[in-house]
């Protein structure tokens, strides 16, 4: 069946506990992702966006277990992940890469750049010595480097440069889904479009399914099939990419839309106070009530569903 | 070689010409700002606008007199504030200009903050050391200072240490500390630059009622154009340590057809939020070493509308309207 789901999340939490005083009691919790539902389906791009602190990153580590879910199911493929031993995770990670979101500090200083690529296949136990060097000169090209670079170290490069490398070592291991954690964030901007394009490239060539998180709306517009906003730990909005920017219906996309500078003609900009409040204790009713320029007396009572208002665009607001 | 009139009747704060900072190292003479050339209106907000190792922010540090030496060195050209030549005034003049009549903002507010005092503590230290004003006063000043930048409840941020602030609100104290003297000019470096979308809307619009209440001059550096189109009442756009073109913002961004083709590019590159084209127009390649440049006009190797004479000669600048310069053999006619 084309076009089935390659990733299934079903309400999915992260808790992290907070504890303290003389017995170490449980205080209470961070709820950094609670209750996210959504798939991705083979070769498509779901976009993730939302402010810092919104629980983004911790959802796609979550995805690779890097961080272990506290509730919830991530089913790859008929499989749940939540369920795997280790060695299930070594197989599971060499479907399933990420790419974060500072090549600075995500390639090891002390190793060449071939060395830290050819790691990732080592592990995987991907083809001999010979082959790996190959396979690793290969995918610096493919990147928009030189094969010779393979020898040199990550402090070499520019930032846009070592973002590359970054890619070359999530795509070497032929994986079929890309979690990207802000891939783009911190480069210049003749820089983010060149990433921009070398990951359009690269999803075309090799057919992968992306989980794109950004909090620039225009970035996850260039790249997404389908796009979800997150608040303090729950998706808000999840759409088709046409429906959420042509129809956008939550009032928390809006303000993330009209944040955008643009070129051209001013628009009327609707400026979100403060910054997202603390996840270890959020507001009561919808969670983004203290912020939203079209809240309700409702909104500070009762929590919205996410429902279906149709042409399955999803919206948890008490205004639908 | 002078620049342009920029606006005949207006008061000139701050202008500089033929500005060239070099950093003598090891492997050769970095060319980091190489001839620079523009006036500061009072009041104005003029953009400096290009990509990361292009030297705007070279430039900025040039004008306050904080460039490293050795190895770095402004090896020719001129600085005037107001009446004032700053690159011939005394350390002690120079010290009392900085940060009282000059002041700047760094990009990354969370290494620029000291991280041992209070945020309140850091601005009364600023405003004691400019001012005869005692403790009482300036605590007072500082924050309503804070309240001026937008921060909830000043009082109790005054007392806050910077890790106990969001990264928007350290932003928010650093222009609030920047303010603390009622400096003539402001320079924000990339000031909106690693923070998310929400925060710089919140930041563009407390520059915004800045300029309408204080009348500050700002030089804004930033590599989005989407910025300086919220902000900018000029740009001058810089390359590899030149300025390849100077206009009023209304006029760059809308009329391009007298635009240089990297201006034209950097707006290009830009993603689209009424997502219309497929693929972003990026530029090829990156800024090239500031030791080997390249010659004639120093874009030519990243520029799709390179003719001849672009290898061979440096484009000489092109007045298109009044106010409005640009450095390329496409207008040179």
């Amino acid at each position: 069946m084309l076009n089935h789901k390659l990733l299934d999340v079903k309400d999915l939490k992260k808790y992290y506990p907070v504890t303290g005083g003389l017995l170490s009691r449980h205080l209470g919790d961070v709820k950094a992702v609670d209750g996210v539902s959504f798939h991705i389906k083979e070769g498509e791009t779901l976009g993730l966006v939302g402010e810092s602190g919104c629980g983004k990153s911790t959802l796609g580590r979550t995805i690779l277990r890097l961080e272990e879910p506290t509730e919830g199911e991530i089913i790859y493929r008929g499989t749940d992940i939540t369920k795997l031993d280790r060695k299930g995770l070594r197989g599971l990670r060499k479907e399933i890469q990420i790419v974060f979101q500072d090549p600075q500090s995500s390639l090891d200083p002390r190793m060449t750049v071939g060395r830290s690529i050819g790691e990732a296949l080592l592990i995987h136990g991907m083809g001999d010595e010979k082959e790996r060097e190959q396979r690793v000169a290969e995918m610096l090209e493919r990147v928009g480097l030189e094969g010779q670079h393979a020898l040199r170290y990550p402090h070499e490069f520019s930032s846009g440069q070592r973002q590359r490398i970054g890619i070359a070592r999530a795509f070497s291991v032929n994986p079929n889904l890309i979690i990207a954690d802000e891939p783009v964030s911190a480069l210049d901007v003749s820089i983010q479009a060149q990433i921009l394009n070398l990951m359009l490239d690269l999803r075309e060539e090799f057919g992968l399914a992306y989980l794109f998180i950004a909090h620039d709306l225009s970035v996850i517009r260039q790249i997404s099939h389908q796009v979800a906003v997150m608040y303090l730990g729950k998706i808000v909005e999840l759409a088709e990419k046409g429906e959420i920017f042509e129809n956008t219906l939550h009032p928390y996309t809006e303000a993330l839309l009209s944040a955008i500078p643009h070129i051209g003609q001013k628009r009327k900009r609707i400026l979100l106070q403060g910054s997202v409040p603390s996840p270890l204790n959020p507001p009561a009713g919808c969670r983004f009530h203290t912020r939203c320029h079209r809240v309700l007396p409702i909104c500070s009572q009762k929590e919205p569903p996410l429902k279906d208002v149709g042409n399955d665009h999803l919206v948890a607001c008490h205004l639908y | 070689m002078t620049p342009e009139v920029v606006f005949d009747m207006k008061e000139v704060i701050l202008s500089i010409r033929n500005l060239k900072t070099y950093f003598f190292t090891r492997r050769g003479v970095v060319r980091a700002v190489d001839g620079i050339d523009f006036d500061l209106v009072k009041g104005e907000t003029l953009c400096l606008v290009g990509e990361s190792g292009c030297g705007k922010t070279v430039t900025a540090l040039s004008i306050l007199g904080l460039i490293d030496s050795p190895p770095g060195r402004i090896v020719d050209g001129e600085i005037h504030y107001g009446n004032i030549d700053l690159m011939r005034c005394p350390r002690d003049q120079m010290r009392h200009i900085r940060g009282k009549e000059i002041a700047m903002i760094f990009q990354d507010a969370q290494s620029a903050l000291n991280p041992v005092f209070t945020i309140g503590n850091q601005i009364v230290e600023q405003i004691k050391l400019h001012s005869e004003a005692d403790n009482r006063e300036a605590k007072e000043k500082a924050i309503s200072l804070l309240e001026e930048v937008g921060i909830p409840s000043p009082e109790k941020v005054a007392n806050y240490y910077p890790h106990q602030l969001s990264g928007g609100m350290k932003q928010r104290a650093m222009i609030a500390m920047s303010l603390s003297c009622d400096p003539q000019i402001l320079i924000a470096d990339e000031p909106t630059t690693a923070v998310d979308v929400t925060t710089k809307a919140q930041i563009l619009d407390v520059f915004q009622r800045l300029k309408n209440t204080r009348q500050i001059s700002l030089l804004f550096i930033t590599h989005e154009l989407g910025v300086v189109s919220e902000i900018g009442d000029r740009v001058v756009v810089m390359y590899a340590g030149k300025r390849v073109e100077t206009a009023k913002v209304s006029e760059l961004l809308t009329n391009p057809i007298f635009q240089h083709p990297y201006t034209t590019s950097l707006i290009k590159c830009l993603p689209d939020i009424t997502g219309e084209r497929d693929r972003l127009e990026s530029i090829p390649g990156t800024v090239p070493s500031l030791i080997d440049l390249p010659g004639g006009c120093l874009f030519h190797p990243r520029c799709a509308k390179a003719m001849a004479i672009c290898r061979e000669e440096e484009p000489p600048p092109v007045t298109v309207t009044r106010g409005h310069t640009v450095f390329c053999h496409l207008y040179s006619r």
